[in-house]
């Protein structure tokens, strides 16, 4: 079963540099905010493709759902 | 398999382009199977954006090769004038700073209301009827 402090560590390791927030205690549902200096300047899409990256042919199976929030550092939490 | 030609991934990509706003879902926009279905169709419902939906559930298949297509690899997924435009996520963030509508040309609603279960969308779509 996967748990948020595997999913917080497996990213903040592929993605150098990132900090990652993960929470979700049932082994399937995930909450991730992730913070990382690579998502300026990228749109959306990209900035969560490289975070699915990460957990690739996982998701939808093993890891039923991964609800996801991207920003870069400098950008202020709107 | 050797076969080239792939049917299921050629109506997919048929109905993408063919309906501006096109949302694979787990369900139906009435009946939706997973939340992240239900506030996705919920928040085009709410704008009055008509759009398309393609349950995704009756055949695993249609999802395998609607994330071979997308690069995208859950569900729900929402495509305008064929792009995609991300998942319940992005959806959700676009809804609330106005993106959502501005991309669907639509006006935003001045206060969000919960969805509303109200038909006036197309009928949702049936890809593998369509394969007979």
């Amino acid at each position: 079963m996967a748990t948020s402090e595997e999913l917080k560590q497996r990213i903040e390791t592929a993605i150098p540099g990132s900090s990652a927030q993960v929470t979700g205690d049932d082994g399937h549902h995930f909450e991730a905010v992730v913070v990382a200096p690579q998502f300026e300047g990228m749109s959306r899409i990209a900035q969560h493709r490289l975070v699915y990256d990460v957990f690739e042919g996982e998701l939808g199976g093993r890891i039923h759902a991964l609800s996801l929030q991207t920003k870069a550092p400098a950008r202020t939490s709107s | 398999m050797s076969d080239e030609t792939n049917p299921l991934r050629d109506a997919i990509r048929e109905a993408i382009d063919e309906n501006p706003v096109i949302l694979f879902m787990k369900g139906t926009p009435d009946q939706p199977m997973c939340g992240y279905s239900a506030r996705t169709a919920a928040a085009l419902q709410t704008l009055g954006a008509p759009f398309a939906a393609v349950d995704i559930l009756p055949d695993p298949r249609i999802r395998q090769e609607l994330s071979a297509l997308s690069n995208w690899p859950t569900i729900p997924q929402l495509f305008v004038r064929g792009e995609l435009i991300g998942g319940a996520d992005i959806v959700a963030e676009m809804y609330e700073t106005g993106e959502l509508a501005q991309v669907l040309g639509v006006e935003q609603p001045s206060a969000p209301e919960p969805p509303a279960a109200e038909g006036g969308q197309a009928p949702p779509l049936s890809i593998e009827n369509r394969l007979g």
